[in-house]
C-alpha cells in the first residue's frame, strides 16, 4: 500500500445557487482543486453525490462531471452514501491511489439542493432510511435524528439547552469562514426559543440544506513534492457501517459505525483521541454531534453535551469542532458536505483557515455520517 | 411505492409478522433472512403480540408527501414486549399525552393514500394498550 497525500483542495461557497446547476458547481470545485494542485489531468474521478437523481432527474454523474471539467475518457462514477456519499468519494480515491492503480484521483461532492420544487427534497432526503419499515410511517430525516434526542435525553437526564454550545460554536466559527452559508453569531438565547421542527429538535439544532461543492486531488506522498510544498497527508481512512433503520440498532443511541470507524482510523496512523488538535464532525443535528463525541471516544457514553457544556469544542478548546462553521452554520450540500469537511481540515493543516485557523494544528480529524449513522467515514489528516 | 412493493408486505403490515431464529431464539422484526444477533439463517415466522412500550416519540408537522391528512402525528419507536424495535405512527391519542414507557398495542390503520386515484395503503400503528377487563 502506498501512502496517500492531498495535493490540492477546491470549494464553491454553500448557499443557494440559483444561477449554477448540478455540473457548473462540480465543476468549479474540480477546476479550483486542480489549478491549487497545478495538475490538468487526473487518471479518475469520484463524485459523491446523494440527490441529483431525486431532485435534478440527473443521474450517471461520472461522465458529466468528468466531461464538465475538461477530463473526458477517464474513469469517473458517483459514490452514493447519502449524507455521507462525500467522504465515501475521497475514501474510494484513497483506495485507488493506496493500492497503486491510479496516480491522480479527484475526489468530488456535489449537491443541488434548490432545484426541488415542492417536497421532493424532504422525500429524497428520507430515503436515506428504510423504504419499507421506517419512511412508509410518514417519517421525515429530521424526526429519526428527534426519536434519537428524545431518547437521549430521557435516558442521560439531560436539558435539551444543554445542546446549545454545538451551535453556539458553529455558527461563531462561520463568521471567519468566507464560504460558510450563515455567517452571524447565535445566542443561547435565541437556541432555547427557536421553532420546532420535531420535537425535541428545533431549527437551530439543525443543520441548513443547501447548493455546494467541493473537491481534493489526492496523488501517492512520495510524489506529492512535485506539485506543492504543502501537501496535507492521510494519516487514515476508514469507512464502516450499521443496520439502516433505527429500530435495527443493538443500541440506538451508539453509533457503532463512528467507533468502528474512529478505531480503525486511531489504529492506522498509530494516534489516539488525545492526539487530535481539531475535529469536524458531523453535525446535521446537535444530538448527532454528541453522539459522535461519544462513539469516537472523546467522551463517555452519554456525556458528548458536556463538551459542549465546557467549550472544550470552541477554538482554543481541548477539542475544536466545526471549526469553520460545520454543517450547521457553513450549511449542508448533503453529498458534498463529507468533501468539504475534508477540504476544511487541509486548511488547517495549511495554516491557510484565515480567522478560523487553529493554531499549531497538526492532525485534524473528520468523520461523516451517513443516514442516521448507518455509513461512517473517518479521515484522519497530517499536516507538515 | 408500487402494487407489488406494498403487497408483499402484507404480513409484516397487517399481522405484525416477523421471524424467530432457530438457533439463539432471538424475536426479529422486521423479518430479514438471516439472523443480526448470531448471523445464522433465521426464516420461521413469528407473529408478535403487539404489544410493548414506547421507546421514544416525536410528532410531525411539516409531513413528507402522502401523510398531510394525519397532521399532526407522532412516530415512535415501539419496544415490542417480545424483544425488538418497530417504528410506526401512534394513534387515538394526543400529542401531548405520549410519553416514553407508556403501554400500547398494534391496531390496523391507513397508513398513507396516493392522491385520490391512487393506491391507500394500511398497515400497523399503535395507540395506548386499552385497560385489560
Ligand atoms: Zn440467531
Amino acid at each position: 500500500m502506498r501512502d496517500v497525500s492531498i495535493i490540492g483542495i477546491g470549494q464553491t461557497p454553500v448557499g443557494e445557487h440559483w444561477d449554477r446547476s448540478l455540473r457548473h458547481l462540480a465543476y468549479d470545485a474540480v477546476a479550483a482543486a486542480m489549478q491549487d494542485a497545478g495538475v490538468q489531468r487526473a487518471d479518475a474521478l469520484y463524485v459523491g453525490n446523494m440527490l441529483s437523481g431525486e431532485i435534478s432527474g440527473q443521474s450517471h454523474l461520472g461522465p458529466l462531471i468528468a466531461d464538465f471539467a475538461g477530463l473526458r475518457g477517464i474513469e469517473a462514477v458517483k459514490i452514493e452514501g447519502a449524507c455521507g456519499s462525500g467522504a465515501a468519494a475521497v475514501r474510494m480515491g484513497y483506495l485507488a491511489v493506496a493500492s497503486g492503480l491510479q496516480d491522480i484521483a479527484i475526489c468530488a461532492g456535489v449537491e443541488k439542493m434548490t432545484d426541488d420544487v415542492g417536497n421532493r427534497l424532504t422525500g429524497g432526503l428520507a430515503q436515506a432510511a428504510d423504504a419499507d419499515y421506517e419512511v412508509i410511517h410518514g417519517i421525515s430525516f429530521v424526526a429519526l435524528n428527534a426519536l434519537l434526542m428524545r431518547r437521549y435525553l430521557y435516558e442521560y437526564k439531560v436539558r435539551h439547552e444543554d445542546f446549545a454550545g454545538f451551535s453556539i460554536n458553529a455558527h461563531a466559527n462561520a463568521v471567519g469562514n468566507p464560504n460558510a452559508m450563515f455567517r452571524r453569531p447565535i445566542t443561547a438565547e435565541a437556541f432555547k426559543k427557536a421553532a420546532m421542527v420535531a420535537d425535541p429538535i428545533n431549527l437551530l439544532d439543525s443543520s441548513p440544506m443547501a447548493d455546494g461543492a467541493a473537491a481534493v486531488i489526492l496523488c501517492p506522498t512520495e510524489r506529492a513534492g512535485e506539485f506543492t510544498n504543502n501537501a496535507v497527508r492521510i494519516a487514515a481512512s476508514a469507512m464502516a457501517t450499521d443496520s439502516l433503520s433505527i429500530h435495527d440498532r443493538y443500541d440506538p443511541l451508539w453509533l457503532q459505525a463512528a467507533q468502528d470507524s474512529a478505531q480503525r482510523a486511531y489504529r492506522q496512523a498509530g494516534v489516539g483521541p488525545d492526539d487530535i488538535h481539531l475535529f469536524e464532525l458531523h453535525d446535521a443535528f446537535t444530538i448527532m454531534a454528541a453522539m459522535s463525541l461519544e462513539a469516537s471516544g472523546f467522551a463517555e457514553r452519554g456525556k458528548g453535551w458536556q463538551l459542549a457544556v465546557n467549550g472544550d469544542i470552541r477554538p482554543g478548546g481541548r477539542l475544536p469542532v466545526c471549526t469553520m462553521g460545520g454543517l450547521k452554520a457553513r450549511g449542508h450540500p448533503v453529498g458534498a458536505t463529507g468533501v468539504y469537511q475534508i477540504v476544511e481540515a487541509a486548511q488547517q493543516l495549511r495554516g491557510e483557515a484565515g480567522d478560523c485557523q487553529i493554531p499549531n494544528a497538526r492532525l485534524a480529524m473528520a468523520q461523516n455520517i451517513g443516514g442516521s449513522g448507518s455509513t461512517i467515514v473517518t479521515h484522519i489528516l497530517e499536516g507538515r | 411505492m408500487g402494487i407489488a412493493q406494498n403487497w408483499r408486505l402484507r404480513s409484516q403490515r397487517y399481522g405484525l409478522v416477523g421471524e424467530v431464529c432457530d438457533d439463539c431464539g432471538e424475536k426479529i422484526f422486521p423479518p430479514r433472512d438471516v439472523c443480526p444477533y448470531c448471523t445464522q439463517p433465521a426464516q420461521t415466522p413469528f407473529q408478535f403480540s403487539g404489544r410493548g412500550e414506547v421507546f421514544s416519540h416525536t410528532t410531525i408537522y411539516n409531513p413528507p408527501t402522502g401523510y398531510e391528512e394525519f397532521v399532526p402525528y407522532t412516530v415512535a419507536l415501539v419496544k415490542l414486549e417480545e424483544g425488538p424495535l418497530v417504528t410506526a405512527q401512534l394513534t387515538d391519542v394526543d400529542p401531548e399525552e405520549v410519553n416514553i414507557g407508556q403501554p400500547v398495542e398494534m391496531v390496523t390503520r391507513k397508513i398513507r393514500e396516493d392522491g385520490p386515484e391512487g393506491l391507500i395503503m394500511y398497515g400497523y400503528k399503535f395507540r395506548p394498550r386499552l385497560q385489560e377487563v
